[in-house]
């Protein structure tokens, strides 16, 4: 398999604060030093890690450092971190829309990103005028455009206003126009920030599909997102960025699993209200990811560890399907005072008859002190792979859940009650 | 495409992005590759203008005639400036047509960066599409602006004033092709520099205006004093101007030295403006 894109000590450096008054003089003494003298340029020998939440010293900050990664072809990349981990920044320079500060980028074949969609649309434009418009920007020959146009209407679904300026569509409208024209670019690399957020949930399912369409036709897809179930669903592969680096490069359920205990140290640091400890969730045997029919039942365990007694605590049990949306909430857990120490505390979870696809299962734990504070926690996430067990999801059906429903006739009904009250009508 | 990529080596990559170009490199292929959107541009900017206004086209003529009648009477009948013996209308909208093209295409490529800052930090296509494409719907609009002038010259032949079309008229493509080079080097500069300078940016309408005045736009070179002439013909839109008035209407100091000094500090100007431009794309996204 070949590489489709090749990053060498990848770096970049931003500069941030102020542009004012000390811009002259100092573009002249970088000047100075760098051209005149031949010397590494001064202000980047300062540049420091990128850790968001704690004040540097420094004005520089590198967004992205030294970092080293091959994609090979057909390969669906997650990109996930926190906020300001350099995700964007990633996505920026493979699409040349920003500059590389230093190391080097080598790319196989055509780049298609979709940082936002609809960059470009003008509100006074119909909405056929605007997806020449858009798709040119992306780097769409107009002929391309015109063969591919009534496709692109109809993924859409807005062929009624597709000759109303764009600027009396609702912003749902507006989206599922703009990702049309992105979907059907042809590109043999994909690259799609977080773009999903905005639609419906019908749309939202429909992107997905298409960029798994995409990628199963052998081509490259980078993918970032903070919803790990559709990170799941999409990518084979995931790293996880940290302070501008890599902090983990892997499959992509390692990944997910990396990130979201990383995410849970985060959390409980935060909570630090009168009760310490921490949660581990797993699948029956230690697993992160389980796969389970939709006809049965699963169990899922959790790890609590307490430094203090809790006088009440309440978890809750919520899954999330890909689009982020919950589709299962319990919150009955019947517990009830906990002394501290560690606990495994198991949840079975009944057959839910859910439409197959990937879902994230979580607990969320509120929890009483003897004191009387109150701490609140989200577990890390579990995966839960769900495939539909005897073709119940077949067909057109559209819903998230079909339980099995008893049905009965009871032809006898309205006779009793004809020969009762309204008998006489009838006849 | 992807048996494009079978038939290449392990090696051979279609691209490579590194932090440092060369200090010259326009890449025609991709900026021809990008030509639709080019195209689209345009059409963008006519149907939006086209849309947003009620006169629509109109507005084309009106901005001309208004500053022609101005001109007439400040400069003029109150000022009683020298139009080369030729009528007052005439001379000043001929003047105003080409100098109009000039500085629109200053002054619209002068804020590109500022204007596209959303659409330059998602999207990448080559940056220079935009200038260029500011630059052709300028052309269209000058042209419709030709038509105005041209409409006046045939009034003036049907009352009889004197005037006459020469043959430097074959120049008119050069003349037009300098002035849009000319404003697209000077606005390449300036928008560069504005992303780091944003002060500039305060000084572009109004030096574009003041520099309206050293160039002859409401008078003849002939009649400009003998002390400040250098510095009318030093600047290269003075050659242009006159070259265009006598090309129309056969009187104004063309020479083909003032033309060929013209050509080279629109080359100059072009290639310093393309370079900085440059330069300043690579980075600008990080510092607007």
């Amino acid at each position: 398999m070949n590489t489709a894109i090749k990053l060498e000590k990848v770096s970049k450096a931003y500069e941030i604060g102020q542009i004012g008054s000390g811009t002259l003089s100092r573009d002249i003494e970088r000047w100075v030093v760098t051209k005149v003298l031949g010397k590494e340029d001064p202000f980047l020998k300062l540049g420091e890690r990128n850790v968001r939440d704690k004040k540097g010293e420094s004005s520089i900050v590198w967004s992205l450092r030294d970092i080293d990664l091959e994609i090979k072809q057909g390969d669906r990349l997650g990109i996930i971190g926190k906020n300001g981990a350099g995700k964007s920044t990633l996505l920026k320079l493979l699409s040349r829309v920003t500059s590389i500060t230093s190391g080097e980028i080598k790319i196989r074949g055509k780049v298609a990103s979709l940082l936002e969609v609809g960059t470009g649309f003008h509100r006074d434009l119909t909405g056929r005028e605007n997806v020449y418009l858009n798709g040119a920007i992306l780097g769409m020959r107009k002929k391309e455009i015109d063969r591919k146009l009534d496709e692109i209407v109809s993924f859409s679904g807005v062929e009624r206003y597709i000759d109303t300026p764009v600027k009396r569509y609702s912003s749902g409208m507006y989206v599922r126009l703009a990702f049309a024209v992105a979907a059907h670019l042809d590109s043999d690399i994909l690259i799609v920030d977080e773009v999903l957020a905005v639609g419906d949930l019908e749309f939202q399912h429909k992107c997905l599909n298409k960029m798994e369409d995409v990628a199963t036709q052998g081509r490259t897809v980078l993918f970032v997102s903070h919803n790990m179930a559709s990170v799941k669903e999409l990518c084979t592969t995931g790293i996880v960025l940290k302070d501008g680096m890599i902090d983990y490069s892997g499959d992509v359920v390692g990944a997910i699993q990396h990130y979201t205990s990383e995410a849970l140290d985060l959390d409980l640091g935060a909570a630090s209200s009168g009760v310490h400890g921490w949660v581990r969730i797993c699948g029956m045997n230690g697993q992160r990811e389980i796969k389970v029919l939709n006809t049965e039942s699963f169990e899922v365990l959790a790890d609590l560890s307490l430094e203090d007694n809790i006088e009440r605590i309440d978890i809750q049990c919520i899954m999330e399907n890909a689009e982020g949306a919950q589709v299962v909430h319990n919150r009955d857990s019947g517990l009830d005072r906990l002394s501290a120490g560690i606990h495994r505390v198991s949840a079975e979870i009944p057959e839910m008859y859910l439409r197959p696809g990937v879902y994230t299962l979580y607990f969320k734990l509120i929890a009483e002190t003897e004191e009387g504070s109150f701490v609140r926690h989200l577990s890390d996430r579990l995966i839960v792979d769900v495939s539909d067990d005897t073709a119940i999801f077949s067909g057109k059906v559209s819903a998230t859940i079909l339980p099995p429903v008893e049905w009965n006739v009871d032809s006898n009904f309205y006779e009793f009650s004809t020969q009762g009250d309204r008998g006489v009508d009838l006849r | 495409m992807t048996d494009k990529s079978t038939i290449i080596g392990q090696e051979e990559w279609s691209f490579t992005i590194r932090p440092k170009h060369g200090w010259f490199d326009v890449d025609i292929v991709e900026l021809w590759q990008y030509r639709d959107l080019l195209y689209m541009f345009v059409k963008r900017d006519f149907v939006s203008f086209y849309k947003q206004t009620v006169l629509g086209p109109l507005w084309f003529f009106i901005q001309p005639l208004f500053t022609t009648i101005v001109f007439t009477f400040v400069f003029g009948n109150l000022a009683g400036l020298s139009t080369d013996g030729l009528p007052q209308p005439l001379f000043y909208l001929a003047g105003i047509t080409a100098w109009n093209y000039f500085s629109d295409c200053i002054i619209k490529t002068s804020t590109v960066f500022k204007d596209n800052a959303t659409l330059f930090g998602k999207v990448f296509f080559p940056r220079m599409i935009m200038p260029l494409s500011i630059v052709t719907s300028n052309l269209v609009r000058f042209g419709v602006q030709m038509i105005l002038f041209l409409g006046m010259m045939g009034y003036f032949a049907a009352v009889g004033a004197t005037f006459h079309i020469t043959s430097s008229i074959l120049l008119l493509p050069l003349l037009i092709l300098l002035m849009a080079l000319l404003g697209l080097g000077l606005g390449l500069t300036i928008t560069a520099m504005t992303t780091r300078y944003r002060d500039l940016s305060f000084l572009v309408t109004f030096g574009v205006q003041l520099l309206m005045y050293v160039t002859t736009v409401i008078y003849p070179l002939s009649a400009a004093p003998e002390k400040y002439r250098w510095l009318i013909e030093l600047n290269p839109m003075t050659g242009i101007i006159e070259a265009f008035r006598y090309a129309f209407l056969g009187k104004g100091d063309f020479d083909i030295w003032s033309l060929g000094y013209s050509s080279l500090a629109t080359v100059v100007i072009l290639a310093f403006g393309v370079l900085i431009f440059n330069k300043a794309e690579k980075n600008f996204v990080d510092t607007v």
